[in-house]
This record gives structure tokens, sequence and C-alpha cells, in this order.
């Protein structure tokens, strides 16, 4: 592992991304081998006061790491910007090259973030798709990057920043709306669960039960809500159903009806929060005509399955997927940043007919 | 089963559409073999990694099966101890015990009955406990004698075929010893199992090099173009080893260079670096190119091996500055042993693309470094510009896929140095997969079980095509076995091969290991 360092109070973009030249090129210089990684840029800008918690999740993102990382740290009333430049890289092996990634931080304060795209824009590398994250949602800044990022990465469970489920499905829309790609790690923590679903009904055994649904019942972490509308979002937009707005119950459960674009009778559609230590989703339960259900629940290395049918004893197993973690979910957002998801779109309009 | 047919499968499912991972049916998963090194170094592993990344289907079954006796007990703890050794990450804990519970063992010897209807027994169990019938796959992890006697006793068994269900058979290199042995083999495999359910495997095509190298070809423009007789000269696939035979003695002492990497990697990364452009990236589309290429190589006659195959022998050197002993000083090997362990091979392929073009091939054994590349050499500018010393840097364009250590392509160019002179010299553009895409490739034997289970043959070899393939390489194979006088060629291990090998370039060098 090799890592060059400079750091710079009351700088200039300039000098931040001269500095990076000249820290690839005395890496490149202590070993030949090291040559820089080139796949994305990763701009996160973070409040001050969290940089701490962005860090670790940005180390944990894993082996899918952008090649370029600036973190904006914003401070209300600081004036001056500092600049931090890291090059690392692991050890070459078996005579091969070794991969170096840039990491750069600047602290700033809020005034800039109207103008952020002037300081940015010098430091991404322009020939690469630049993603921006920005948890604490700082639209100013959010607003000034836009002409220059190509994917937005968002987290729509993210009951902090977002006036409820319904606002932050519209500002999904809203970005969507405004020629970069979305990818939402709301939608991300719903993956197993979308391929578990369609991989059941995909099992000639369970011929013709999709269309025979009728009641859809989702189990959520506390602050997991829009996981769980996205997910029925994407039942409804796959399935032709129309659902309706969300009807608050005790407890923080809600339930909506949808109705079937091709008529026939309705299904019911329920959410319920649950104790759980990680996010996302704890359990979905299809049923159908004829007795028939299925479940999915959290459990750990996976998911259990429960499955009932009429005149069959009831069947339990294992679905094996080692949980990703919250490091593991946003390294799938780096990831998804390369490819598109043509069903979130129409999974996330579903969803906001539920809070109309 | 292709991958069209796997969608249209799956086109009744609304659910599907859009999922970067398609849904598999439940399997039952039979290894034969299963107490074997592939199955303790690979498969396990590979079974697990799938496992861990949420890649199985919804139900899955593991039945061991070999000639040890044992309790399931037993063999999960060997299993599990596999897979603590060779996964490519450390198991977790929950997965792994789920994934032994679903493991079983069989003990049996391959030509024996009650083996197959233990075996059926257990299938039909598993059905019914599962509630929906399994598709099977029987991975044959067994040395290749064994092949026709697991594929007859299945299907004498009725296991060759299933209701509601696919039934697979995975079959590991090598198919077939030579030509003939291979016909034979296919002729005793099909006799039960139609060629659709039948996935032979080279975990070569199973690496997702091999499988970018389809996709430098076909999804750019910039080298289609060039990519003919009219700019190329010539071409150099290389795959050197610097390591030695190991404890292989007894396995390699039969099969030599040329069985080992010549006749099957060696030969389809040329097929798919030659092939003209598939109408589609499936199964049989992508096999009829292949095999038409290689079938538009002419095999030598008996009496034009000495010219255009080289074979060799490492003899005493130093390798990574230490001392190493000669091939026929490893342990396990004859004193007078005349096994190659370099093979070089001057090849043409007889089409409208490529008529002309020389395509060299070489391997070996004990060599200067690990490298695995083909090095497409194009033809000079045809006017040269740049006169007297400032011209002496201007060298034919290449372009070089590395598929060891590192994957890359690199493109070779003139460029000028600078100064107040046109003066030029080769510089290289290069570009490294593990820099652009930052992840972790899964391993070979991942992506192969995966397809295998979706039932799509695409990165599988086909009857015809084992058959294509053995034909260029047996006459080459025959000429050598007949030739039991003249000395074997010797070259010092840590050196990068015979100077024999020369003579096969028509003036041209070797590229640089």
């Amino acid at each position: 592992m090799s890592e060059e360092r400079w750091a710079e109070r009351d700088t200039t973009p300039e000098r931040i991304e001269a500095a990076l030249r000249e820290l690839l090129r005395e890496s490149h210089a202590v070993d030949a081998t090291l040559v820089p990684a080139r796949v994305l840029n990763l701009v996160v800008v973070a409040d001050r006061e969290w940089r701490g918690e962005v860090v670790n999740r940005l180390e944990r993102v894993g082996r899918f790491h952008p090649s370029r990382t600036i973190l904006c740290t914003v401070e209300d009333d600081r004036r001056e910007i500092d600049g931090y430049a890291t090059v690392s890289g692991d050890d070459s092996h078996d005579g091969g090259i070794g991969v170096l990634r840039e990491s750069v931080e600047i602290a700033l304060g809020a005034s800039r973030l109207s103008r952020l795209d002037t300081i940015i824009d010098p430091i991404v590398i322009s020939e690469l798709p630049t993603v921006l994250w920005s948890p604490h949602s700082r639209d100013e800044a959010v607003q000034a990057l836009l002409p220059i990022v190509d994917v937005i990465l968002i987290d729509t469970d993210d009951p902090v920043y977002f006036d409820g489920p319904g606002a932050a499905l519209a500002r999904a829309a809203e970005l969507l709306d405004s020629n970069v790609d979305v990818v939402d790690l709301a939608w991300l923590r719903t993956i197993a669960w979308r391929e578990r679903l369609a991989g059941s009904f995909s099992d000639p055994v369970r011929d013709g039960l999709l269309d025979g649904l009728k009641r859809i019942y989702v189990r959520h972490h506390h602050g997991s809500i829009v996981s769980a509308l996205l997910l029925t979002g994407w039942l409804s937009s796959r399935l032709g159903w129309i659902p309706s707005e969300l009807v608050p119950g005790a407890g923080g459960a809600s339930q909506a009806a949808a109705v079937r674009s091709g008529g026939g009778p309705s299904v019911s559609i329920e959410f319920d929060p649950v104790d759980q230590a990680i996010r996302g989703l704890a359990g979905v339960t299809v049923t159908g005509s004829a007795g028939f259900s299925l479940s999915f629940d959290r459990a750990p290395g996976g998911l259990i399955a429960h499955e009932q049918s009429a005149g069959a004893k009831p069947r339990e197993w294992q679905l094996f997927g080692a949980s990703r973690g919250e490091g593991g979910i946003l390294g799938e957002g780096v990831r998804q940043a390369l490819i598109r998801d043509p069903t979130y779109g129409p999974a996330l309009q579903a969803a906001r007919s539920f809070s109309r | 089963m292709s991958v069209v047919d796997v969608d249209l499968e799956m086109a009744g499912n609304p659910l599907v559409a859009g999922l970067e991972r398609v849904p598999v049916r439940s399997t039952a998963i039979a290894i034969f073999g299963a107490m074997g090194d592939l199955a303790s170094r690979k498969l396990l592993p590979a079974i697990y990694n799938l496992a861990h990344e949420g890649g199985l289907p919804e139900r899955i079954a593991l039945i061991g099966i070999s000639r040890a006796k044992m309790t399931d007990e037993d063999f999960r703890a060997r299993a599990r101890e596999s897979i603590d050794r060779f996964s490519r990450r450390r198991p977790d804990p929950d997965v792994l015990e789920g994934l032994l519970a679903n493991m079983q063992y069989i003990s049996g010897t391959f030509d024996d009955d009650g083996l197959y209807t233990r075996l059926g027994d257990a299938l039909t169990a598993l059905d019914a406990g599962f509630g929906t019938p399994l598709n099977r796959v029987f991975y044959l992890s067994t040395a290749p004698e064994f092949f026709p006697v697991i594929t007859g006793r299945l299907g004498e068994a009725g296991l060759n075929e299933a209701q509601d269900a696919e039934v697979r058979a995975v079959i590991e290199k090598p198919i077939g010893y030579d030509l003939a042995s291979a016909q034979a083999q296919n002729a005793a495999v099909l006799e039960y199992f139609d060629e659709s359910q039948v996935f032979r495997i080279d975990h070569y095509l199973g690496k997702e090099t091999v499988q970018n190298l389809m996709a430098l070809r076909f999804a750019n423009a910039l080298f289609e173009p060039v990519w003919n007789r009219n700019f190329i000269d010539n071409v150099q696939i290389t795959a050197a080893e610097d390591i030695g035979i190991g404890t292989r003695a007894g396995y390699y002492e039969g099969a030599g260079a040329l069985r080992d990497l010549v006749q099957n990697h060696m030969l389809q990364l040329l097929a798919l670096l030659t092939m003209e452009p598939p109408t589609a990236f499936e199964a049989n589309r992508l096999r009829d190119e292949k095999v038409k290429v290689l079938e538009a190589i002419s095999p030598p006659a008996l009496d034009e091996v000495a010219e255009m195959a080289v074979r060799a022998q490492y003899g005493p050197g130093v390798v990574s500055g230490s001392e190493s002993v000669g091939y026929r000083d490893e342990p396990g090997v004859a004193p007078d042993s005349r096994t190659e362990t370099y093979a070089a091979l001057r090849l043409y392929v007889n089409n409208w693309r490529w008529a002309g073009v020389p395509f060299y091939l070489r391997t070996g054994k004990r060599m200067t470094r690990k490298q695995t590349e083909i090095a497409v050499t194009l033809r000079p500018v045809p006017h040269m510009a740049f006169q007297g010393a400032d011209s002496a840097g201007v060298k034919p364009n290449q372009i070089i896929l590395t598929l060891q250590p590192d994957e890359a392509v690199t493109v070779s160019l003139g460029a000028k140095v600078p100064g107040t002179k046109m003066q030029i010299r080769p510089v290289n553009m290069e570009f490294h997969y593990g820099t652009a895409f930052v992840s972790e490739s899964p391993e070979a034997y991942e992506r192969l079980i995966l397809d295998v289970m979706r039932g799509d043959a695409t990165l599988f070899t086909r009857d015809d095509e084992v058959v294509a393939l053995w034909r260029i390489i047996d006459p080459i194979l025959a000429a050598w076995a007949a030739d039991t006088s003249s000395p074997v060629p010797q070259y010092p291990a840590g050196s990068a091969g015979p100077v024999e090998a020369e003579a096969l370039l028509d003036g041209r060098s070797w590229r640089r290991l």
C-alpha cells in the first residue's frame, strides 16, 4: 500500500488539481507499476459535522471504489477554501499493475455552494462520468453541479433530509426529469427482494399465481418506508396496477389499494414498520387466491421463505445471500452509476401514487 | 437451451424485465468426483460464492458423489474445509451453514448400477421435499475415461431426462486424447444426451478477459476496418508460464503442451480473434462462427509438420534467481521423456479475411515470465516520409491484448520525440481493465456454473467445435509420436524458449516476454 499526501490552506481548485497531478507523478516514480484508476469521479457534498460518518461510509464502499473522490465538507460560516489531496494505491502483484485512487477533500463555506460547479469542474477527470452524492440535501450545491454531473446518487429513504416520503419521491422524479441519471439507494435496498419475487414466480409450479395476487404486505425498518413504496411501486408498474393514496393506520402502519388496469379485483397493499437494526425491508408477503401465500423475511445469511398453498403442508427454506451492509449499498450505488436500470422510473412513478 | 430460450421462458413473468440477474430455475447439482481436486479448489468455492452473492436459484441441492465411503456429515465437513480454504472471499458463516445443510453425499463406483438407483431416489426425494421438479445438473468432475461410463449409466437409469425439468451434463476437459478418442467420447455421451444438454467446459472461456476479447472486436468500430489481411501482417499468440509441471508429472507426461494448452485454450483464442461477427451473442450463432473459422485452418500433412511446428523441453536453468532442474529431472518424469513442455505453431486461416496472414502460437513452461497475450502486428506504412536516422523509430503498429497477468489492451504508435528534429519513436497507448473497472472479477467457474443452470451454452464447446479443434492438432501429434529418434530441442529454464522456434517466423521475431 502506497500513499502520497498534500494539504494547503486557503487554496484554489487549480492548485488542488496541480497537486493531484504531482502526487500521481510521484507515486508513479516510486513504483512504475502503479497507474491511476479511470472509472468515475464521485463528488460528495456533506455537512462538516457529519464528515466522520461520511468518510467511514466511503471507506466501506469496497471493491467498487471510484477513481477520484472529491469530498466537499460544508461549514456555514467558513470563508476560505482548504484543500487536502491523497493518492493511494494497492501494491502490484504477480508482475502486474497496482491501481491508484485519488481522494480530495475541500473544506468550504455555504456561501460557495451556489457556484460550486466552478470549484469542482477543474478537479474532476473530464472524460469520466461524474457521480454526485449529497447526503445532507444541500440543494443549492446540487443545483449548481447538475450541469456537470452525469449521475446523481440519492437516498430517498433518508427521513432526516426529506419532508416525508412524498417529498423524497418527488425530488427523485424532479432529478430524473433534469437529464441526469438517478441511482437511488432506497431502490438498491430492494434488489434482493425484487430478484427473489421475480425468481419465485418464474417457477412453473407457481404459473398463473402472479395474476391472482390479492394482498401485498411489506414490513420495513422505521426509516425505510420509501424502500417499501418503491418495491410495491415496482410490482404495480410491472403488473399493471394503479395504486391509491396511502391511508395511515395505527403504530405507523399504512395501507392502500391498487386497481388492475385490465380490470379485476383490487389488490390490498399494507406497510408495517418493524424494529430492525439495519435499514431497508424486513419482510414481504404476497397472498393470492386458493390459499396461496409466499413470504420472505430477512434472516442471517439471506432471506427465509415461507410458502403456504391449499392442500399442501407449509414449506420453509433459506434463500442465500450475505448482507451487503450500508457500505455495500453505497458501493453498489457507485457500480450502478455505470449501468442503467430501466425499471426504476416506472416504479418511482407508481410509488408516487401512494402520496398523491 | 440458449439465452433466447431462457428469455422466452421468462417472458410470461413481467417481474423479470430489467433485472440485471435473470432468475434461475431451482436446481440439483450432482458432482461426480466430488472428493477430487477440481471440486475442492474450484467447484465448491464457486457455488459458495454464488450463494454469497445471492446468485443461486430459489431452491438448490448439492449431491456429492465419489467412491470414498463417508456420511453426509463427513462430506459437509470436507466441503466446509474446501470453501474456507479456496473461496475468493471469506465465507459468511450463516450462508455457508445454510448451503452445507443442502448438501448430501452418495458413495459408489461410477460403474455401479446401485449408485444411479440411489441418485435417482435422492433426486425424486428432493423434488417431493421441495415441492417443485428441480432441474438436474450432472457435473462430471472425473477423469475422462469415466465420461462415457457415467453418461451411459445415467441414460440407462433414465436420469438423462426428467418430467417438467431440464437435465444437463457438464464435462470437463480434456475432451479426448486425439481426434479419434474425442469423436468416440462425443458419440458415447450423445448416445443418451442430446447435444443441447451437454456443456463441455473450457474454463478459459469463462474468464472475463476472453469475453472482453469479443467486446473489443464487436463493440468498437475502431478495430474492424483493419481486422483483415489488408492491414494485418501477422499475429502472435503467447501463453507462457514461469512455473514447471509441479506435481503433475503423471498427467503431463501423457499430455504435453500441445494437448494441455494449444488444442483448447489457444485455439479458442485464435477462433475468437478471427471469427466473423455473429449476428447475435447467442450460443449456437457464436459457435457456428467459431466452427467456420476453425474449419478454415488447414491441418498440416504429416510431412509438413516439421516446417510449421516446433516442440521442445525445458532443460536446467535459472528462474527468478534460483537454479531450476530440467524437465527430464523432474520427479515422475522419464529420463528419456519426449513429452514437449513447449510448442510453437504457424497456422493460416484460409478464408477471404485472413488468407496469407501467419498466426504464430507458442506456449511453454518454465519460461521467462507468466504472460498470456495476443499481439496483432499491422503492416508498415506504405511510404516512409521520415528519412534516414529519423525514421529508425517508425515501427509497424501493434495491438496487444494481454490476458495475464493483467487484462489490458495496448496500441503501439509512432510519436515524435520532443525536440527540434522530427525523430520518431514507438510509444504505447495502454488501457488496463483493472483501472477502468475497479472491481473483482468473479471466478470463471462461477460464471460457467451459473450459465449451466441457466441453460446458456454460449461459453461452452459444442461437439463439432471439439472435432474442429482436434482436426488441426491431430496430424502434429501423429508426426511427433512417429518421430522417436531425432533429439527433442531443449531450452534453458527461465528463457524465452528454444532457438528452433525462430525458424517458424519467416524472418520475423517472437515478441519479447
